[in-house]
């Protein structure tokens, strides 16, 4: 901009000139400052490089992060992000293979008992100081897990283990936990209860193992760096520059180093926005990113090859059961659930490809007693049918004594996705039910405030997996669950649960969550909307890459490059 | 500063929600421990007079969605982050403007100044996230068309990660001082001293350099210190778009997740730059104008 030429000869020729003397003064002060900055830079650190998303010589692959791990003590971490990178970084007693099967990890072989279990520890486990892994480890890991001090959120998840409980509700001391390791490489479980499940648990972040003079010799900021941690996966963390980059590079000591074929897995991209990311892909900078709706097409447009995958949870409008709301009616209910069309919801609505209209709370991907749940268990098929609805309506407003049923609030996200789901459902009652609903958009925290208060008559409401077990979901509505936000309670729905909590025979447990599934369509407890898929693209050398429902997602263990473009 | 602190306070406690709920909800008993934790337990106005002591020891506690890092820490890792790209912006835009806008002067109503006032208007009512997606398009575009990775798309570290970010957010403020330095440097040019100067046989070089620029760019100077202020922390989005680990994307995420001590750090921290800001421009006057000086 500097070097522009005035094209006519004026009176202040030689004003112009005296700007173009500035201009080359203010780029030798610019070039400067570029040094200086340059210069300074090295001094905050954080270094994105130029490197492209693939490199095959080095067996590098970049990455984007969405945001970074608010930190990395497994016994407290609850997101997604912290859990994909954990699951590089640490294993469990066991973990999960390419095929999605539970596989032996640090334990290389395990026994369960009704009461309890027995885990061995291979020889070859090691901490990335060298220091063999040991049950005692993994024994304060969960002691740490469950101390109330520590305020874990997934302290929960190790109810099972006996006094478990009471030691998280500070009842009991920490060493009372029945969890014993009888030498360095036996460790002896006793259960609660029996939990069908427990051998799924295992695999869990919050079930990984800390080695306890480490911790301790952190002085509380355990996690907190990339220093402040002690690793026996298959990767460790070498920089972790707040806000800015993580890298992971192979373990070493890793005991089973060999299967591990990337060397560096570089994420020094950290951003939110989907668009930055499809730009750092068009660039080659990273090698996979996400899509959404806008780059769908775009990445249509530009022929790239689009992979689609369900991320395994569900999304559902849930109800006010509190009396003094009118979606406490059954008849009101059972007419919103005869003109609800998930399948006009994912089509012509979402438009996203993988989105599956929902069905049930319970999504497609659980395994049943043989084969997939939905399958032994098929929910019922829901017709829409308008003048049916209109018969429950009228019914409806008898019981409740209106003329017109008031309007119905609808609380909702504020992102552009739910703006979009929230107006589809008060355009679609509306037009059938002639119904008004009144769309009530908060932010993240007040939403959750409204929804603890109580204060809505349906809410926008979805939920992910746990563990790869239908219970995750079937406790949802017992009316224990602090997640019931609509206060659901019926009896027989409760007992279903803990006939599924507490038994070992799978077809007793699997005919429980089928009942389950029934009551949920036969009380209209839940609007089925959608399970929710997720579009990517990937450079095609990148092979080998899991991505998963329950567990480290996407898991980059088991990648590898290939030289063929 | 402690009327910053105090009205923050207030006005973060009484939004609904608080900082400790989540997506899942947590046991009554998990809860509780979380409480204790960070001394949410306690009544409200033992919080403040807490806060408040340690504040005054310079200490603003943990964050809570960082959990192990304490906000002194969050702020000096980022804010140099934003205060360099801030600096470049400024660097821009005040540069830009200065220079387009003494331009624009110079060829009143003629077409140059034309151009420029439409792009300056434009560059006013467009806001920064459409000139950051479509500078990081382009730089994929330019990459693209050369084969070779010119500039980086996005990321932080090295000074060609900074330049398209920081021309993006320095363009509004440039587009503003231009049209500043445009307005006052018309008053200055007819301005009987310049006449003078003119007429007792200055060389123009001196005329234009020490007394119309030299006048013209005081107002300018002025607004300065707010832009640097605006700047720095107005970086969110283009912080977000080019990946910038700065502190405007702690600052937004912290009010969207309650992040009480984060709320409370950055908006203390911001309030006593911008104050310290005006304060560094009230001293710069008088460097530019000895008029204040002798005052």
């Amino acid at each position: 901009m500097q070097e522009t030429h005035p094209p006519t000869n004026t009176l202040s020729r030689t004003a112009v000139n005296q700007v173009l003397w500035l201009a080359i003064l203010a780029t030798v002060g610019f070039i400067l400052l570029m040094g200086l900055l340059s210069w300074a830079s090295e001094l905050t650190g954080g270094d994105s490089g130029t490197l492209s998303g693939i490199d095959a010589d080095s067996g590098t692959v970049t990455l984007a992060l969405a945001q970074e791990p608010p930190q990395l003590d497994s016994t407290r971490s609850t997101d997604q992000i912290s859990g994909m990178i954990l699951g590089h970084v640490m294993e469990g007693l066991l973990r999960y293979d390419e095929h999605q099967q539970l596989t032996a990890g640090v334990a290389e072989r395990w026994e369960l008992r009704k009461n309890g279990g027995t885990f061995w520890l291979r020889e070859d486990a090691r901490w990335s100081d060298g220091k063999p892994v040991t049950a005692h480890d993994f024994v304060f890991a969960w002691q740490t897990a469950l101390d109330p001090a520590n305020a874990s959120e997934y302290a929960f998840i190790l109810y099972p283990l006996k006094n478990a409980e009471a030691i998280n509700t500070g009842q009991a001391p920490r060493d009372q936990l029945s969890v014993w390791a009888t030498s360095d490489r036996v460790l002896e479980v006793e259960l609660e209860r029996p939990t069908a499940h427990f051998n799924k648990l295992v695999a869990f972040p919050t079930y990984y193992p800390i080695r306890e003079d480490f911790y301790i010799s952190r002085d509380g900021r355990y996690g907190s760096d990339a220093e402040d941690l002690l690793y026996n996966g298959p990767f460790q963390l070498t920089r972790w520059v707040h806000g800015a980059h993580v890298r992971l590079e192979k373990n070493p000591d890793y005991w089973d180093h060999e299967r591990i074929r990337l060397n560096v897995i570089d994420m020094p991209y950290v951003t939110a926005d989907t668009t930055a990311s499809v730009n750092l892909f068009k660039d080659g900078a990273i090698a996979t990113t996400g899509l959404d709706a806008e780059a769908l097409d775009n990445a249509l447009k530009l022929r790239w090859k689009i992979s689609r995958f369900q991320d395994g949870s569900v999304f559902y409008l849930d109800f006010n059961f509190r009396p003094e709301r009118i979606t406490s009616n059954y008849n009101l209910r059972k007419a919103l659930q005869l003109v609800n069309d998930p399948s006009e919801l994912v089509y012509k609505v979402i438009k996203i490809p993988g989105y599956q209209p929902g069905v049930s709370l319970f999504p497609g991907w659980l395994n049943g007693v043989d084969g997939l749940f939905r399958q032994e268990y098929p929910p019922p098929i829901i017709q829409p049918n308008i003048e049916k609805a209109l018969q429950y309506l009228e019914i409806a407003k008898q019981e409740l004594g209106v003329n017109e049923i008031p309007p119905l609030v609808l609380l909702t996200g504020d992102s552009p996705f739910s703006n979009k789901h929230a107006e589809y459902y008060q355009n679609l009652l509306n037009r059938t039910l002639g119904l008004e609903v009144k769309i009530d958009k908060q932010i993240f925290k007040q939403r959750l405030a409204k929804m603890t208060a109580g204060d809505f008559d349906m809410v926008a409401a979805g939920w992910g997996p746990d563990f790869d077990d239908p219970l995750t979901f079937a406790d949802l509505y017992a009316s224990w669950n602090r997640n019931n936000r609509g206060l659901y309670i019926n009896p027989e729905l409760d007992r279903l649960v803990r006939v599924a909590q507490n038994s070992l025979d799978p077809k007793t447990r699997m005919d429980a969550f089928g009942a389950i599934q029934s009551i949920l369509y036969e009380d209209v407890v839940i609007l089925n909307n959608y399970e929710r898929g997720i579009v990517y693209v990937r450079d095609s050398r990148l092979q080998g890459v899991v991505r998963r429902a329950v567990g480290a997602d996407p898991d980059y263990t088991n990648a590898y490059i290939t030289t063929a473009p | 500063m402690w009327f910053i602190a105090t009205t923050t306070f207030i006005a973060m406690h009484a939004v609904p929600g608080d900082p400790l709920t989540s997506e899942r909800a947590t046991t009554e008993q998990i809860r509780k421990n979380l409480e204790e934790r960070y001394g949410l337990d306690r009544p409200i106005f033992e919080q403040y007079l807490i806060y408040m002591g340690n504040m005054t020891r310079g200490d603003f506690g943990i964050s809570f969605t960082q959990q192990n890092r304490r906000v002194n820490d969050i702020i000096r890792d980022h804010f140099p982050v934003s205060a360099t790209l801030g600096i470049l912006a400024i660097f821009f835009a005040s540069l830009g403007g200065i220079l387009w806008g003494a331009l624009t002067a110079l060829y009143r109503n003629r077409w140059p100044d034309i151009a420029i006032m439409f792009l300056v208007i434009l560059g006013i009512s467009v806001p920064s996230f459409v000139f950051a997606a479509l500078g990081q398009l382009a730089l994929v575009n330019v990459n693209t068309a050369l084969g070779v990775t010119l500039l980086p798309v996005a990321g932080w570290g090295t000074v060609r990660h900074m330049i398209v970010p920081s021309l993006v957010l320095g363009l509004g403020t440039m587009a503003f001082l231009t049209r500043l330095m445009r307005s006052s440097m018309l008053e200055i040019m007819n301005a009987d001293f310049v006449r003078t100067a003119r007429a007792k046989g200055l060389p123009p070089t001196r005329v234009f350099l020490m007394h119309q620029l030299r006048n013209a760019v005081l107002p300018v100077v002025t607004v300065l210190g707010p832009a640097i202020a605006a700047i720095t922390t107005g970086g969110f989005v283009v912080e977000l778009i080019f990946a910038i680990p700065g502190l405007g994307r702690y600052f937004v995420q912290a009010v969207q997740q309650l992040d009480y001590t984060v709320i409370m750090g950055t908006t203390v921290f911001y309030g006593a730059f911008l104050v310290s800001m005006v304060i560094i421009v009230d001293l710069a006057y008088g460097f530019v104008d000895p008029r204040v000086r002798m005052q």
